[in-house]
């Protein structure tokens, strides 16, 4: 057993050492910079964008994608109405307690339930969708390197028919931004699929814009509650930093005036 | 002032207070007269820098992350299976978790930047010569804890670096001859890094913080007995070398705080993504091994030494060791001299050793790959022949620059 362990480490550190030449000859490229208002120290999030992007999530990418860290609750902070929240959890079903004959039941979820998963695990969603699990998207933007460009990269970089050259494999999709430009999803996104209640025309483009804003929310969706606490915690402690330093003056001066 | 002056208190404190509540509690419990002693008459080396604030700001950190962990820990559940979800639900679901769990972890990472300061300081000035020698002892044992308490705290969220972390060094200690493979299986807690681990740690992290909380007494108690070094790194001659705490310290104390405050605030609430690692956002995969695992940045000269030693056990001594080292230098160094400002040879060699330190740190962050191994190895070796031939030598070569005759005289005050 210890030879084994022993091993396993060797193998490990091995990987380690050969971990960055491998990376380092092929570079990962760096999805181009959009200027995106929640941005910066001080950037904040566009509930219109936020709210049009849940519509884009909802209806398309929670077909395949979990979101299992959020409840329907958690929808306040874009924006949605308590009704709203209550109408949307209401018309999610959840599997519910045995009933007497021991049937498994169904029961509609409240705002306290988390986002509902579109497979029962992860194994079965491996299992149904060709080997790998479609990841959770909690925190897929926080995860990927440049999260919001890439996401918009990857939603618009489909490509059919794919370049002359491309690596192409059957069942899977030429994607700029892809792992080896190649990935089972579909492209996910087609002009006037969904219909903005705010009348925004859906193209791929303003689809795209708005699902990576609202899953960069996701993956920190106190942002805006955080950058306008900041700026009174940092106000506040401005003053009192020049009120310190001016009775550290006062109170130092004694002692030469001596 | 008939009385001879010992380094910290003053000659003799007004009799206390006889009449009222608090003539009635310090008659029976003499914590009154004993705070008025040592923080409001405690007399302080006058010529103290900005360097001396940081035991101040370390202690209020530590008040911090005791009262934001507390509360997390009652939201917290260290399950494999339930760990990585409370932590979300702590950072989502929680009314005022995210800013809780932000000042935990911006809290951690700021903790060891001004220990990392303060041990500075020390090196620097010589605070670890004698009277100080268990003042500096007691306070590497502090950095040992707290160490292993932000790794502990570290694996909680049970995020993908969590885990591999915890794997890396699981492994490094099963490289140790003969009893490597037990102690592995005692860290882990069985065959794999499972349940008992997770638990394990979160006990661990949960009790190492109140025990710093102890030693952390011992050395304040330590401090006030042997008095404050200096930047002149000599001792108190007369009054007039010294000033009491209060309002000279207070009024500097509270200044450095506030500063620092604020610092943490623009980290916490514009910067956070600089001190994030937002792999640990992935919960934990024993299937799928990260590409790049990464410790913290301040365990980074750490990494830096075990992966530039091709033997694991070697790397581990080598880390392990240069902590260690540390214990040993109130006798390592025999200078009557204590500042590095009257020590030229040594304050070039203390320069060296924080470039060889920060060295370190980039070594372990490029995994000691290619001519970073060669480096890392340089780095490595200064570090230890700064403690174990420079400073031994330095005592009997080094040409040291005459000292002043006070604390006062050498702010023309004399």
């Amino acid at each position: 057993m210890p030879h084994h362990a022993t091993l396993k480490s060797f193998a490990l550190l091995a990987g380690l050492c050969l971990a960055t030449p491998v990376c380092a000859a092929e570079p990962a490229a760096t999805p181009p910079h959009h200027s995106w208002r929640f941005d910066g120290p001080l950037g904040t999030f566009d509930q219109g964008s936020l709210q049009r992007g849940f519509v884009v999530y909802d209806r398309i990418c929670s077909t395949c994608h979990g979101m299992r860290s959020l409840t329907y609750n958690d929808l306040a902070g874009i924006g949605l109405s308590q009704k709203a929240i209550g109408d949307l959890a209401h018309s999610k079903q959840f599997p519910g307690p045995l009933d007497e004959d021991s049937q498994p039941t169904t029961r509609p979820g409240t705002p306290d339930d988390h986002f509902k998963s579109p497979f029962p695990s992860d194994a079965a969603a491996a299992a149904m969708m060709g080997g790998v699990a479609p990841p959770d998207q909690s925190r897929l933007a926080l995860i990927k390197p440049h999260g919001a460009d890439w996401l918009y990269a990857f939603l618009t970089g489909y490509r059919m028919p794919a370049p002359a050259g491309a690596p192409s494999a059957p069942g899977k999709f030429y994607n700029d931004w892809a792992d080896g430009h190649l990935v089972g999803m579909p492209p996910p996104l087609v002009n006037g699929a969904v219909t903005f209640p705010d009348g925004t025309p859906a193209t791929v483009e303003q689809q795209a814009k708005d699902v990576t804003t609202f899953l960069v929310w996701a993956s920190d969706p106190h942002r805006n509650a955080r950058h306008h606490i900041g700026k009174g915690v940092v106000l506040y402690l401005i003053v009192l930093l020049l009120l310190a330093y001016t009775w550290k003056k006062k109170i130092w001066k004694r002692l030469h005036g001596a | 002032m008939t009385q001879p002056i010992t380094p910290g208190h003053q000659p003799a404190p007004p009799a206390p207070e006889s009449t009222g509540l608090s003539g009635w509690i310090d008659q029976r419990l003499p914590i009154i007269s004993a705070f008025k002693a040592e923080y409001i008459h405690f007399r302080m080396p006058r010529n103290l820098n900005g360097l001396w604030n940081f035991g101040a700001i370390l202690t209020i950190v530590l008040l911090l992350m005791l009262a934001t962990g507390t509360f997390l820990a009652m939201h917290y559940t260290p399950t494999t299976a339930e760990a990585f979800l409370s932590v979300e639900a702590i950072d989502r679901q929680l009314a005022g978790g995210w800013l809780l769990r932000a000042i935990h972890m911006v809290g951690a990472n700021l903790f060891l930047a001004a220990l990392y300061v303060h041990l500075f300081r020390g090196l620097y000035y010589g605070s670890y010569k004698a009277p100080r020698e268990l003042l500096w002892l007691t306070g590497l044992l502090l950095l040992v804890m707290v160490m292993a308490t932000a790794f502990a705290g570290y694996i909680l969220p049970w995020g993908q670096m969590s885990y591999w972390g915890a794997d890396v060094i699981s492994k490094a200690v099963g490289a140790v001859p003969v009893i490597g493979g037990t102690l592995e299986h005692i860290l882990a807690g069985g065959e794999a890094l499972g349940d008992i681990f997770l638990h394990r740690f979160f006990v661990l992290h949960f009790i190492l913080a109140f025990l710093v909380v102890g030693v952390v007494g011992l050395h304040v108690a330590a401090v006030h007995v042997s008095g404050s070094n200096n930047p002149l790194g000599i001792e108190p001659k007369t009054p007039k070398d010294t000033v009491p705490f209060h309002p000279y310290f207070t009024s500097k104390d509270l200044f450095g705080l506030v500063l620092f405050a604020l610092i943490f605030a623009l980290l916490l609430f514009f910067w956070p993504g600089l001190l994030m690692e937002a792999d640990n956002y992935a919960p934990a995969d024993p299937m799928h091994t990260p590409a790049d695992i990464e410790p913290e940045w301040y365990f980074l000269p750490f990494y830096g030494m075990l992966q530039s030693i091709p033997s694991k056990f070697g790397g581990l001594l080598a880390a392990a060791g240069s902590l260690l080292v540390l214990f040993a230098l109130p006798w390592l160094d025999r200078s009557p001299v204590r500042s590095a400002r009257f020590r030229p040879l040594c304050r070039v060699g203390l320069i060296g050793l924080v470039v060889s330190f920060v060295l370190l740190g980039l070594v372990g962050e490029h995994h000691a790959a290619g001519g970073w191994m060669l480096l890392g190895r340089a780095a490595l070796l200064y570090y230890y022949c700064y403690f174990l031939v420079l400073l031994p030598l330095a005592s009997r070569i080094e040409k040291t620059r005459p000292l002043p005759a006070s604390i006062a005289a050498a702010q023309g005050e004399g």
